[in-house]
């Protein structure tokens, strides 16, 4: 059905809580469109034949045609289809960097002064509908009488694990935290990503058959060759890019210096952000978060809610260089958090009780582009100073935990520590055992893991087969 | 689930409880621990693993009470569930090649040296033990030690039981005496293995610790049990808890293990109002 175009060269704005409201509290900062807003906003959309937004996706939504089913208050039609590529739409929907994949590539968003489709904005609206409005219960598949395990509850893991347990396969995912979800539960907080989506895809995975074993760590309690005499036939490792780097500068193991693992695990896993926690967290005045990407401004965001008075992202590098969403930056800047870029910090000063005081920097200017085409930081003589904080986070980057490739002979990872696959369908060195996620890329994106999950599991799935086959 | 088959109070503030948990059981080594959740609000505490029985499938852990935690944990019995009971974590202790060994332990750190001990004993390893504490109604696993050494000094700091005087001087005792230790082993307070530690320096006995700093996960994942040793950072539970007891940098592990102190007298009295209420 045609549909009369909305030629506003701007998306509907996201509704957002106030900035002076939200930064006192936990909830939830997009607050998502309404049916009217997100069928007048559908109807921006061309319909382009060509489709260059959904080669920009990784995981191929076949964006124009969910676009339309809405534009045509078809929202349960739009869900399908975004459902034949992508198992996690509200996760998706909100924390995609979608400037730089859909909606960079949106024909609207070309001419300057215009801006793209709000394609992410429309993925999580049409899936909060599906998940409100749906009374569907999720058809349980015929088992087909093979096993596979997981490793690693994270979007990667889950994502397989659904995609397998469809097709029949008994599958138990195995998790080492006391809690599913991965980064989505003890990393992102609340306020961007509600918990409660995570454990309703969660609770979606256990009705069609997942059993979900936590507390379990594999390499310690099992090993890779035990999950197989167990009678898996496959194994897929999705577990993640967990180990915290640190600067390995002068006073970083003073009291007040955290990683943004930690500080966000306790605020999220531990729930340290509620009333009456039994988590023990810092409750900072000042506070310096090192680093400029997604995990900076999360812990930054998470600060000024616990409390904190100044909150600082000291950043090595200028604005344009920060690796975040745009639209993380911006809610950042609205919350009062301050920006302190060409900054470096070049030791941690403690007082005599061993608690972080200050935090002494270099300033930084840029010079010539260095092997990532970024301007490398180059420090500026003589420009030493001292920023007075009680509070240091860490949030400079993270790398595969080793748990694993220590205990599992014959799989092979490169010198970050990834575990070595070929090719897209994330087989490692191993027979029967496959990997993907930031395990494989390290830190990168929801999209990219889930993506990862299901190459995997499509691969996994022709494995069995074929060897089943000729046996 | 995590079941209580056996709780016992060894003295009061310590309690032992044996738990349901066959695959952790097949799996443990001494000197690696696991780590805890009595309920489901609760923080995730590490406990070492004081014993196992793999044909039961049990694991037994030995916990001082000293806050919130260990509180609400002593508050589950005979036949109740914790909620969440993860591990083997850590290294496993070294025990390769040892002919002759004095194990140090102070307090509650008895528990952690104690099958340490015992699985020297079993490889045929002359075990002298020095166990510390502050006075007799303190005194743990006294029988368990003397089952598994050929030697045992009883030290109490007031003297009420054993010898009157510091780990310390016993062991510096034992080493003037002649005794040729491959290692020794020390367990308990981080000041404790201090003075232990400079003390074999001295005599260039290679001396091994179990460090204790706070955890949240146990995977590596979190830095927050991180240490300095030899210069280096160290993740306590992935790359430790032992480590050579002459390159950790104790003072800083005593300054990092005060961090939450505001907030665990705080959350202490907190759990010790609420159980009394329950009491009532
Ligand atoms: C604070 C923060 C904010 C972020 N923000 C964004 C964002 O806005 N947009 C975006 O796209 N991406 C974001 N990311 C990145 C994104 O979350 C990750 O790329 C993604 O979660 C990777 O998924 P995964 O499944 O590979 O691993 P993870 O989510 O890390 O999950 C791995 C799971 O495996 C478990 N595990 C690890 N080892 C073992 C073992 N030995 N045995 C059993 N289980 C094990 C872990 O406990 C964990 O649950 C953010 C990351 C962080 C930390
Ligand atoms: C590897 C390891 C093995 C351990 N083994 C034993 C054992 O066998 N028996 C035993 O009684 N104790 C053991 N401990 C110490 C035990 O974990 C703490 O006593 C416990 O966490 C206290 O919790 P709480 O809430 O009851 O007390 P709190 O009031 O929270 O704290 C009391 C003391 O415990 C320390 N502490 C608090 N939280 C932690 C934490 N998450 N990890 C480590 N220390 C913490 C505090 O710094 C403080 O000194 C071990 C610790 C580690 C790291
Ligand atoms: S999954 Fe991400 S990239 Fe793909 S359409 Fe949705 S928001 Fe865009
Ligand atoms: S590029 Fe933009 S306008 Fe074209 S189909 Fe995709 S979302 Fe619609
Ligand atoms: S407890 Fe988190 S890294 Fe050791």
């Amino acid at each position: 059905m045609a549909v009369k175009r909305n030629m506003d060269p701007k998306k509907c704005p996201m509704p957002v809580q106030d900035p002076e409201v939200r930064r006192n509290n936990f909830d939830e900062v997009a607050l998502g469109y309404t049916y009217e807003m997100a069928v007048n906003e559908a109807k921006r959309c061309l319909n382009c034949k060509h489709k260059p937004c959904r080669s920009a996706c990784p995981v191929q939504i076949d964006i124009p045609a969910f676009i339309e089913r809405v534009a045509n208050e078809d929202i349960e039609g739009a869900y399908k289809i975004i459902s034949e590529s992508s198992s996690l739409p509200a996760v998706c929907g909100r924390v995609c960097p979608q400037e730089n994949q859909c909606e960079g590539k949106c024909v609207r968003g070309i001419k300057a002064g215009c801006e793209a489709v709000g394609i992410g904005r429309l993925e999580r609206f049409v899936a909060d509908w599906h998940r409100e409005h749906s009374t569907e219960k999720p058809e349980i598949p015929t088992p087909n009488g093979h096993k596979v395990a997981i490793i690693g509850a994270g979007p990667s893991g889950l994502t397989a694990a659904g995609d397998l347990a469809k097709l029949g396969y008994k599958v138990t995912i195995y998790e080492a935290l006391h809690l599913a979800g991965g980064v989505l539960v003890y990393g992102i907080p609340e306020f961007r990503l509600p918990k409660i989506i995570v454990q309703k895809e969660i609770d979606n995975l256990k009705a069609i058959g997942v059993d979900v074993e936590t507390n379990m760590v594999i390499g310690k309690v099992l090993t890779i060759d035990e999950l197989f005499e167990m009678g898996n036939e496959a194994i897929y490792i999705g577990s993640g890019a967990g180990l915290p780097r640190f600067m390995n500068i002068p006073g970083e193991s003073l009291k007040g210096v955290y990683s943004a693992n930690e500080y966000l695990t306790r605020i999220n896993l531990m729930k340290a952000y509620k009333e009456g926690s039994k988590t023990p967290i810092k409750h900072s005045k000042k506070v310096a978060v090192v680093g400029g990407g997604n995990v900076a401004m999360d812990a930054a965001r998470s600060a000024k809610r616990m409390g904190a008075e100044e909150v600082y992202i000291v950043y090595r590098r200028g604005m344009e260089e920060l690796p975040a969403r745009k639209e993380e930056v911006e809610h950042a800047e609205e919350e009062g958090i301050i920006f302190k870029t060409l900054t470096n910090p070049i030791e941690v000063i403690g007082n005599e009780a061993g608690e972080v005081s200050g935090m002494k920097c270099v300033e930084m200017e840029l010079g010539e582009p260095d092997a990532s085409g970024r301007r490398r930081p180059i420090v500026k003589e003589g420009s030493e100073f001292v920023l007075e904080v009680d509070t240091m986070i860490m949030s400079i980057g993270t790398s595969p935990n080793p748990l694993i490739r220590s205990t599992t002979p014959g799989l092979e990872t490169n010198k970050h520590g990834c575990i070595v696959t070929d090719g897209d369908d994330g087989l490692t060195t191993r027979e029967g055992v496959y990997a993907g996620g930031d395990a494989v890329t390290g830190a990168a994106t929801v999209i990219l893991a889930m993506g990862a999950g299901k190459a995997a599991a499509k691969a996994i799935d022709k494995y069995i087969k074929e060897k089943n086959n000729k046996e | 689930m995590y079941k209580i088959v056996r709780k016992k109070e060894l003295n009061p503030t310590v309690t032992l409880m044996e738990i349901e948990a066959p695959l952790i059981a097949k799996k443990a080594e001494p000197g690696q621990f696991i780590i805890f959740r009595a309920k489901e609000d609760s923080e995730r505490v590490p406990l070492t693993i004081a014993d196992f029985d793999r044909e039961k499938g049990t694991v037994t852990i030995i916990f001082q009470i000293v806050g919130g935690a260990t509180m609400e944990l002593n508050t589950l019995n005979e036949g109740d569930s914790l909620h969440d009971f993860v591990g083997p974590l850590g290294q496993p202790s070294e025990t390769e090649g040892l002919k002759k060994v004095a194990v140090v332990g102070g307090g509650v750190g008895c528990a952690i040296a104690y099958p340490i001990a015992k699985k020297l004993h079993h490889l045929g390893c002359e075990v002298h033990s020095i166990v510390g504490f502050r006075n007799k109604d303190l005194v743990i696993l006294e029988d368990e030690f003397k089952a598994v050494s050929s030697k045992l000094c009883m030290m109490t700091d007031d003297g009420s039981y054993g010898t009157k005087g510091l780990v310390t001087n016993a062991l510096e005792e034992l080493i003037k005496d002649g005794n040729q230790y491959d290692e020794v082993i020390a367990i308990g307070p981080v000041i404790m293995m201090k003075f232990v530690a400079q003390l074999t320096k001295k005599y260039d006995i290679k001396t091994i610790v179990s460090m204790n700093p706070i955890m949240i996960d146990g995977t590596g994942m979190c830095g927050g049990c991180r240490l300095t040793v030899g210069g280096e950072t160290k993740f306590a539970c992935v790359d430790g808890p032992d480590f050579d007891g002459h390159l950790v940098d104790f003072d800083e592990a005593m300054h990092r293990g005060t961090m939450y102190r505001d907030f665990e007298t705080h959350a202490r009295e907190a759990s010790c109002n609420l159980l009394s209420q329950e009491v009532k």
